[in-house]
């Protein structure tokens, strides 16, 4: 299970990275893992405020259909085009294929998240 | 694969002509241009019997509950008993056309109203609308009265739904198209609702909770009372999904669990044919409460004449053309009535009984994560078989399908990994349940020794694995002439 170091993570899988004010945001290996082949990508609106763990888009795949939270609270400025076309690019990548690009409205929300090591432990005792 | 009709086309192969138009053709120039096709239709021509044998064939290929088992978690998939539709091709009810006059259709009426009347005693409600059209079509309709009950309040703040984890796929959905936010409650690790989590989350911006019990894991709700509690004291109401009515039906009632609406699938629970070969009905049963937002006209019996009532001014209208699937309704209620109340009462104890020795005959086998008392379904996944040689619940499924069993539902619910949910309805004998079980079995065996055997499943079908990926990243849905 892949899961870098320097990204943050939400217990519902997805991950941050964080960039001054800006945030690029996406789901983590085992997400992909456990969604299977993804076959289809709502991306949220571009000018879409969300607060942290509300609902910005959702992820298809052959077995199940998930939603995307945003992992801390903004504004999304930028989302991924390219997915609506190649859906697979986030089982291929899952973090170089990032899903939207947040502006951060609260920086405190990130402490809330977890760190590599705390996601590591976390979805150890998932299984 | 078989070709499609368009595909055996051969030009003039049929002399068929269409008789004569009996009726003036229609003035075309009112049309504009645009709309107006300028070429041929592109209808295949094949001879009578070629067009004979092709939908023959196609008819082999499908799999129902007359043709095998179908133990289809949380679809109720039981037998739908013939006498049934002897009785809605009766030219009587068969013939009815629905501007006849009230006081030549009070046969047909009396049904309808008897059957308001005996739903609403079996789920434990005040009164029924029989309109809707399919379960998911009851649903919204359900959660549209709790809206319109909001509203009349002036309660203009209720702005979400609470739906838990484990929820079928249509209450998020429903929510969602009646115009409702929707939140998650959780489930607690005996995979029922997590009460701290709907405290936490039940607040005056919540219009309700969709939750259906038995849950989809088959597990009872025992906390019902409490759940209840929390969302009325909170200003919500509680929504009754009906899709898992088969496990409690003739034991116990949602009314008296605290439920303010409910929808049932006659398809479901009543023994009427399924959607596809339905058509559907999903009848919404409501509390006093909400009695004026049902939708309009619903039967009502005057003196020993029986008509249909439009004057509910607070109704939200009407939800379907006439009066919903007559036919259908037709069929619940020579079923209901077949069966009377000691038979409703059977039909649950036998779909829990099936239920539950399926469990206990599959559980050196396979993997149950949550293995105690279960309703009418359980849950039981590929853990074993994965941990063993990389097995998934596809490869299980697929395998089945050898064994001349339709699958069960599998991937759902969505909080057990690689499930596998189990629904073998009362309507099975102990014979055809112990043959599945051996199915399975072997299965398990084969898992084990020749795992190949079941990566590469089905083997036997008409047609192999299919790509499903690239069937929903790339579909196909029309096909074009050559």
């Amino acid at each position: 299970m892949n899961i870098p170091k320097k990204l943050l993570y939400t217990s519902e899988h997805e991950w941050i990275r964080v960039d001054g004010e800006k945030g690029n945001i996406g789901i983590t290996d085992y997400a992909q893992h456990h969604l299977g082949d993804i076959v289809f990508v709502e991306l949220p609106e571009v000018g879409e405020e969300a607060a942290m763990g509300e609902s910005i888009g959702v992820i298809e795949s052959v077995k199940a259909v998930a939603t995307l939270f945003s992992p801390a609270g903004g504004k999304v400025i930028e989302v991924n085009e390219e997915l609506e076309e190649a859906p697979e690019l986030l089982n291929e990548d899952p973090y170089g294929n990032w899903i939207a690009i947040i502006e951060l409205t609260d920086h405190s929300d990130l402490e809330k998240l977890m760190s590599a090591e705390a996601y590591t432990e976390f979805c150890k005792n998932l299984e | 694969m078989s070709k499609l009709i368009f595909e055996k086309h051969v030009p003039d192969s049929n002399p068929f002509v269409l008789p004569p138009l009996a009726i003036p053709a229609a003035n075309l120039d009112s049309i504009p241009k645009q709309f107006l096709r300028d070429q041929e239709t592109a209808l295949p021509e094949v001879s009578e019997v070629e067009a004979v044998r092709h939908f023959t064939e196609l008819s082999t290929r499908a799999y129902g509950v007359d043709s095998g088992f179908y133990p289809l978690g949380s679809c109720t998939m039981k037998y739908n008993p013939k006498i049934n539709e002897w009785a809605a091709r009766l030219p009587g009810l068969a013939g009815l056309h629905p501007y006849q006059a009230e006081d030549t259709i009070q046969g047909a009426l009396q049904i309808y109203y008897e059957m308001q009347e005996m739903l609403s005693e079996i789920t434990g409600m005040d009164g029924f609308s029989l309109q809707p059209a399919a379960g998911a079509h009851g649903e919204m309709v359900g959660v549209m009265t709790i809206k319109a009950y909001h509203l009349n309040r002036q309660d203009q703040q209720r702005t979400k739904m609470m739906v838990p984890d484990s929820a079928h796929g249509t209450n998020p959905a429903t929510a969602n198209m009646v115009g409702f936010d929707v939140i998650e409650v959780k489930s607690n690790d005996r995979g029922l609702v997590d009460l701290d989590d709907l405290r936490a989350k039940m607040d005056e911006q919540v219009a309700g909770l969709m939750l259906t019990n038995p849950n989809t894991l088959g597990l009872f709700e025992e906390e019902i009372q409490e759940i209840a509690a929390i969302v009325h004291e909170g200003g919500g109401l509680l929504y009754y999904d009906g899709a898992n009515l088969n496990g409690i039906i003739g034991i116990a009632r949602p009314g008296d669990m605290g439920f303010d609406v409910i929808h049932v699938n006659l398809h479901k629970t009543f023994g009427t044919p399924h959607g596809a070969g339905g058509p559907g009905s999903g009848p919404v049963g409501v509390k006093s409460i909400l009695l004026d937002f049902l939708p309009k006209p619903v039967a009502v019996k005057k003196g020993d004449s029986y008509g249909f009532d439009y004057d509910m001014p607070l109704s939200i209208g009407k939800v379907k053309n006439f009066y919903g699937n007559f036919g259908v309704i037709v069929k619940a209620y020579v079923y209901i009535k077949a069966l009377g109340a000691e038979g409703i009462k059977e039909v649950c104890e036998h779909a829990v009984l099936n239920a539950n020795y399926l469990r206990h005959q599959l559980r050196d086998s396979y993997n149950i994560p949550l293995d105690r008392l279960c309703k009418h379904e359980f849950v039981t996944n590929s853990k074993r078989q994965a941990d063993q040689n990389g097995i998934s619940t596809m490869d299980i499924a697929k395998r089945l399908i050898d064994y001349g069993y339709h699958p069960p539902t599998v991937y759902f619910p969505l909080i057990v990994s690689e499930a596998i949910m189990i629904e073998p309805t009362e309507t099975e004998s102990k014979e055809r349940l112990d043959d599945f079980v051996q199915a399975m079995r072997s299965i398990a065996r084969e898992a084990a020794e020749e795992p190949e055997l079941v990566i590469n499943a089905p083997h036997n079908a008409v047609i192999r694995r299919v790509d499903e990926v690239t069937a929903a990243r790339k579909p196909v849905i029309k096909w074009e002439a050559p």
